[in-house]
């Protein structure tokens, strides 16, 4: 089970927390200006690497706040 | 047979124990394995596959043979401690489950520590002693019942051990834990810890490995029969039971350790067979002064005997023994090593695989590291216990070591297996599988340890390739000519067997998962309703009458609520406190509806959709004041829709000042549904003027009831008919429930009938009707869809795949004969279509209810271009009958709304 650093709370368990999947992919200003393509590589397409990926995450059981993190998705190594 | 002194074995507690239904007699300190040696039964059950005679191999947990039923199934002759009474019958390979609960309390610890030492050997004894010294938490863990590890095998340093374990015992931040395996290791150094009763959960800062080494077996002919041992399981039986398994022996090696099993029996050993051309000179002196007989560069290839072994032959010669020590070489016990992501390399040196890089906050000590001598170990426990606790913020001298003579291991000659036939020499005793099968298994192409795994199931019995993994390992590297062994399997969680009524604890039963209950719930369980789960809730699904079944229940129950009046808890929808002068904007902007120009005081139905322009949730918001709404949601996706309320506001729209708490608990709900509903209200709120003039639908009020309770009356509608819900604070819930029942004019309903009624409106139920592969399109809810707005998802409307004419839509269904109920989930197919597989499916039925107000069955469901198909038949093949049904608009009830006005 990960010890997730929450910014408010501290070290905590992963039961607590909600997983937010990449970090970084905001959502589109104009949605409507969009490609089919980009908006659906916005909907649909996410890294996926072996290694390090910065990823959200939300305290839902605890303060609820969202943050992100970088985990190395290999070693489960957490760096804030 | 017992030897006459010696041994960690109390002689004046005579324990009684039966084997098979015959009474033996132990020592109190006896494992049931030592007990059986000591009375001589070293033969257990045949094999499981080929049925075999076996024999008892080891003394730890990577005992291959002597399975046996005890209360539990499938337990260890060797780690079972011995109790007067015990009962053990012998086991082939597999035991049996009682089909009884196990009745015994099971708890679990959740405990934080500064430095948890896995192992108690000399190295984890010495990382304990350092680190537990400087004041840290520490806890130190060790499966067996006594602290020593390879100290009470080896007869060395107990004096040391014994003070050392009073100091332990005396530190008041130090923990041991014996009889106590450490099983899981997982990230972040959470360690699980298995005590008879008592899961531990560790969180430790750093974890000291010092986990040991196991024994590697040897692979020759007829190598599985009983009286041949691991040269270490011996040398323990002897010196920590006084247990002797053999009178005249022979010891087969590929490396140092086994002379210490030799030098400690030395009169009841013949010869020593070791596989190198040199052994080191110094033990082939010590040997020859003792007067055993030294053959180097030597192997076992065959034993000789049936039922139990009666010599070996070594080249031209047989010897004549009744036991046989082997020793294969040692593997570092890297298994929770591993687990914690760290990568092993094949160490030349060792033979063997040894920890390479780790990526958490750990030390690996001693034998685990591939240390194998004494004052080696105590160096790398005493430096890593010092180190860890030092890293945690604490401080402390070095320990004085007791015992730093040098002593020198010369590196092994592994062998693997010998000339002879292949399908006697055994790699995993467990599931009887031999060098044959590996042969097959590369002759089949298998490269992999891995895959010859899989192919053979070497490594995967109750021992899960403790004694059999190498072995195989380096018969696959034989017959591939490869340079040397290639790589493990992959070590998983757990180390040894783990019982599940140990990981469930006290989580069993009605403790397995909260119940949550409503205000009202002592009420609905004294006025008979059935219950059902609805997420943790229990909700009310009906209340039948005596003599009633479901079906007659709900139907009544229907009936009340179309002709006179009914009333249904609904405290369990989730509710959210939504406030902040942007609110409503952040509404807008979720909704798929506008909610920003709602009336104070006025309520709207509003449609959530994931930005895939899904349906997600669904629910009536009101607005209580300008810069405050409360949102309703679907029951079971309460968590899930604050959860997305706030992963918007927080991540994409801070600047938005919007705020949200779940006031779920906080109200209790009543509806009050049907023609009379006024009338009830009238008793109920006497000074609330509810005539549809003056209380409009989709507007709600804060009131006192006739008792001067507040309440929030809302006039809203699931139904369709003419409705009210009364929103109290959650501790009033009771008593105004028994208000309105003591009216005497309500009929109570449940879950099932409020299902029916809104399926007769085609209103539909958010995870029922829809999967989350349907837009609000697809459900024929355009109108809800605000074309002047933008919200999450809106842009997906406009992908080629929102406008497919064949995706699934929501139509009605009436089967053709009106008695026949559609079974919910059952495939709908085109009446023109074959039955041979693979048949093309048309759809699903979502739901579908015997009404009362249709006097027949209904259903709904999801079609492909169902709009296109109304009026037209579809059939529903059903493993013994078809049902045929025709395509109706999804709305049964009252479509012109007439009645929600009363
Ligand atoms: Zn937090």
């Amino acid at each position: 089970m990960l010890l997730i650093p929450c910014p408010w709370c501290g070290d905590r368990d992963e039961t607590e927390f909600h997983y937010g999947g990449q970090a970084g992919v905001s959502y589109p200003a104009r949605p409507a200006d969009l490609s089919d393509e980009d908006w659906g590589e916005y909907l649909f397409v996410r890294d996926n690497p072996k290694g390090p990926l910065a990823e959200r995450w939300s305290h839902s059981a605890g303060c609820r706040r969202w943050f992100s993190i970088t985990r190395n998705t290999a070693t489960n190594e957490i760096v804030r | 047979m017992r030897l006459p002194e010696g041994g960690r074995i109390d002689r004046t507690k005579p324990l009684r124990f039966t084997v098979d239904g015959i009474e033996y007699t132990g020592c109190a300190g006896d494992t049931l394995a030592s007990a059986m040696i000591a009375n001589g039964l070293l033969e257990v059950a045949p094999s499981a596959y080929l049925g075999r005679p076996r024999g008892i191999f080891a003394a730890g947990v990577d005992e291959p043979n002597a399975l046996v039923q005890l209360d539990d199934p499938m337990q260890l002759a060797t780690t079972t401690e011995l109790v007067d009474g015990l009962e053990a019958t012998l086991l082939s390979g597999k035991g049996k489950l009682t089909g009884e609960a196990d009745e015994a309390r099971y708890d679990k610890r959740n405990v934080h520590c500064d430095v948890l030492v896995v192992g108690g050997g000399p190295a984890g004894v010495a990382a304990a002693l350092a680190a537990g010294r400087t004041g840290a938490r520490v806890i130190l863990a060790d499966e067996q019942r006594e602290l020593g590890g390879g100290l009470l095998t080896e007869n060395r340093l107990l004096d040391w051990l014994a003070d050392a374990v009073e100091e332990l015992d005396a530190l008041p931040e130090t923990r041991i834990l014996t009889g106590t395996t450490a099983f899981g290791y997982y990230d972040q150094n959470f360690v699980a810890l298995a005590e008879k009763h008592r899961l531990w959960h560790v969180r430790a800062k750093r974890v000291v490995l010092a986990t040991g080494a196991h024994e590697r077996p040897l692979v020759f002919v007829d190598n599985d029969l009983p009286g041949i041992m691991l040269s270490s399981a011996v040398r323990q039986y002897v010196n920590r039971y006084a247990a002797l398994p053999g009178e005249n022996i022979v010891v087969a090696t590929t490396n140092d350790a086994a002379y210490g099993t030799a030098f400690d029996l030395a009169t009841r050993i013949s010869t020593i067979v070791d596989s190198r051309p040199e052994p080191p000179a110094g033990l082939v002196q010590q040997a020859r002064e003792l007067g055993i007989e030294v053959l180097a560069g030597a192997q076992v290839q065959q034993a000789l005997g049936t039922r139990r072994i009666g010599g070996v032959r070594v080249g031209d010669r047989t010897i004549a023994c009744d036991l046989l020590a082997v020793s294969g070489g040692w593997n570092p016990a890297v298994h929770l090593f591993s687990q914690s992501q760290g990568r092993t390399r094949y160490d030349e040196r060792v033979a063997a695989f040894v920890p390479d890089t780790s990526v958490q906050a750990q030390h690996i000590v001693g034998a685990a590291n591939a240390v194998y001598d004494l004052a080696g170990c105590l160096r790398e426990g005493f430096d890593a216990g010092l180190d860890a606790a030092r890293l945690t913020g604490f401080d402390g001298a070095q320990p004085q070591a007791p015992y730093t003579a040098t002593e020198t291991v010369a590196p092994p000659a592994p062998v693997w297996f010998v000339d002879g036939p292949e399908d006697r020499q055994f790699v995993d005793l467990q599931r009887d599988a031999t060098v044959a099968d590996v042969r097959r298994a590369t002759g089949a192409g298998m490269r992999s340890v891995e895959h010859v795994k899989r192919y053979t199931t070497i490594g995967t019995a109750h021992d899960q390739g403790k004694t059999s993994g190498f072995a195989a390992i380096g018969v696959i590297a034989q017959l591939l000519g490869a340079d040397g062994p290639q790589g493990t399997t992959t070590y998983r969680p757990p180390y040894t067997p783990v019982s599940f009524a140990l990981l469930a604890g006290r989580d069993r039963g009605e403790l397995h998962d909260p119940v949550r209950m409503t205000p009202m719930h002592e009420w609905h369980v004294r006025n008979g309703a059935v219950f059902e789960n609805v997420g943790q809730w229990k909700r009310p699904w009906y209340y039948p009458l005596p003599g009633e079944d479901m079906k007659t229940a709900v139907l009544r129950e229907c009936r009340a609520a179309r002709t006179s009046v009914a009333v249904m808890d609904a405290s369990t929808l989730g509710k959210i406190d939504i406030q902040g002068p942007d609110a409503g904007e952040f509404l807008n902007r979720m909704y798929t509806n506008a909610f920003a120009k709602l009336k104070v005081g006025h309520c709207r139905y509003g449609l959530l959709c994931k930005a895939d322009g899904m349906v997600f949730d669904d629910g009536v918001v009101m607005r209580v004041a300008e810069n405050r709404f409360l949102a309703t949601t679907t029951t079971g996706n309460a968590a899930a829709v604050l959860d997305w309320f706030e992963e918007w506001a927080q991540t994409e729209w801070p600047d938005l000042k919007v705020w949200f708490t779940s006031v779920t608990e906080q109200w209790a709900t009543i509806a009050v549904v049907g023609p009379q509903a006024r009338t009830v209200l009238s008793i109920v709120a006497p000074d609330v003027d509810c005539s549809a003039e003056s209380f409009e639908f989709m507007t709600f009020r804060d009131v006192a009831l006739a008792d001067g309770t507040p309440a929030r009356i809302a006039r809203v509608s699931f139904s369709g008919e003419l409705a009210f819900e009364i929103n109290v604070a959650g501790r009033h819930g009771a008593e105004v429930w028994k208000a309105v029942m003591a009216t005497g004019l309500p009929t109570p309903y449940g879950t099932e009938t409020m299902h029916v009624l809104r399926a007769e409106k085609g209103y539909v139920i958010v995870g029922q009707d829809t999967d989350g592969t349907v837009t609000p399109q697809d459900l024929g809810m355009e109108w809800i869809v605000s074309p002047r707005k933008d919200f999450v998802g809106k842009r997906s409307y406009q992908r080629p795949d929102a406008a497919r004419p064949d995706r699934k839509q929501l139509v009605g269904l009436l089967p053709v004969d009106p008695d026949d109920l559609l079974p919910e989930g059952a495939q709908l197919i085109t009446p023109d279509t074959p039955l041979t597989p693979p048949v093309p499916m048309l759809g699903h039925v979502t739901s579908s209810y015997h009404s009362a107000a249709l006097e027949r069955t209904f259903a709904l469901a999801l079609v492909k271009g169902g709009r296109q198909l109304i009026g037209r038949t579809v059939l529903a093949p059903l493993r013994d009958r078809t049902i045929a049904a025709t395509v109706t608009e999804p709305i049964f009830y009252d479509p012109e709304g007439t009645r929600r006005d009363g």
